[in-house]
């Protein structure tokens, strides 16, 4: 339907969290890609700021390499840091 | 209260014009943002309408010689009537809503405390009104040919009833207006007839056909409720 390139969108619900991203939209540009991201992801209030990215400018990785980019942290339980004492207090550990 | 029923009315008539966009736009995303404007001037005609009276009576029960908009938010949004035309409808949507952000503007600034509680919110929601067609009007202008072309087609024949739209705050008015043509490669269209009447209930005959549709319903069910 739309010959215009592809935007992901990543919105910031408030101050201090990250952005995150909403999905992704058509548009001409990158300031018309902004705009529609307005009116598309944050029309319920949903955000405090907004990134718009080419969606051909992302680099993912594919799914037939999740075997070797992902599985080989399975069984590596010393990465995760549940070998310590929580100190009393400490909130979003 | 004369002024924030004119102002009532160009706002909801607009919104029923800019709702005939609803599943026609280009692309999806244009669809929600003209969907989107047209809301926001739905709402910003009920505050203004309340302040008049029952806002669906006025809405709803009145005829075309008792509604006070400006012709210019009665015209169909293309060449003719049911031909929308996009290129149009920015044209339009840029001269609109300039005026509306400076009225709404004056409003805030008004001793009036309802008046200023409605201009307040409705100076956001202009300034993005105002921000969608400027943005249009840049691409439209300067993209091809036949965008150039519809857009200027567009200014030409909507500029005369600019006029009205803009009484009283002409000069400032073209101080936002005509920068945003200049910076689009668009000729400002030189002021020749000068068409009005709408403030005084003697409109085109655009808007009946608008009224027909906008009404039919509550016509048929007096009351009805969602």
């Amino acid at each position: 339907m739309s010959n215009e390139p592809l935007w992901e969108v990543f919105v910031r619900p408030r101050r201090g969290l990250a952005h995150t991203h909403a999905g992704s939209l058509h548009a001409p540009d990158a300031g018309m890609a902004l705009r529609h991201a307005r009116d598309l992801y944050t029309r319920r209030q949903e955000g405090v700021s907004i990134w718009v990215v080419p969606a051909a400018e992302i680099t993912a990785s594919s799914p037939d390499e999740k075997d070797s980019f992902f599985d080989p942290a399975a069984d590596k339980i010393y990465r995760h840091p549940t070998f310590y004492e929580l100190p009393e207090g400490v909130e979003h550990l | 209260m004369s002024e924030l029923l004119a102002l009532g009315d160009d706002a909801l008539i607009a919104a029923q014009r800019l709702s005939e966009w609803v599943s026609r736009a280009p692309t999806l995303e244009e669809d929600v943002a003209l969907a989107n404007i047209a809301l926001d001037q739905l709402g910003a005609a009920r505050l203004l309408l309340s302040t008049a009276g029952d806002e669906d009576e006025l809405a709803y029960l009145r005829d075309g010689p008792q509604f006070r908009n400006c012709l210019l938010a009665e015209l169909p949004l293309g060449p003719a009537r049911g031909d929308l035309d996009f290129a149009w409808t920015m044209a339009w949507l840029l001269l609109l809503s300039s005026a509306q952000l400076l009225r709404y503007t004056d409003l805030a600034a008004s001793d009036d405390e309802l008046a200023a509680g409605i201009g307040a919110k409705t100076v956001k929601e202009s300034t993005y009104h105002l921000d969608h067609a400027h943005q249009w009007t840049l691409r439209l202008g300067g993209g091809t040919d036949e965008s150039h072309r519809r857009v200027q087609e567009a200014l030409d024949s909507l500029w005369p009833y600019a006029h009205e739209l803009t009484e009283g705050i002409r000069d400032r008015w073209l101080a936002l207006v005509e920068p945003i043509l200049a910076e689009a490669g668009l000729t400002r269209p030189a002021d020749r007839w000068q068409p009005e009447g709408g403030r005084t209930g003697r409109h085109t005959e655009h808007l009946g056909y608008l009224l027909a549709e906008m009404q039919s319903l509550h016509r048929a069910h007096p009351g009805a409720q969602w």
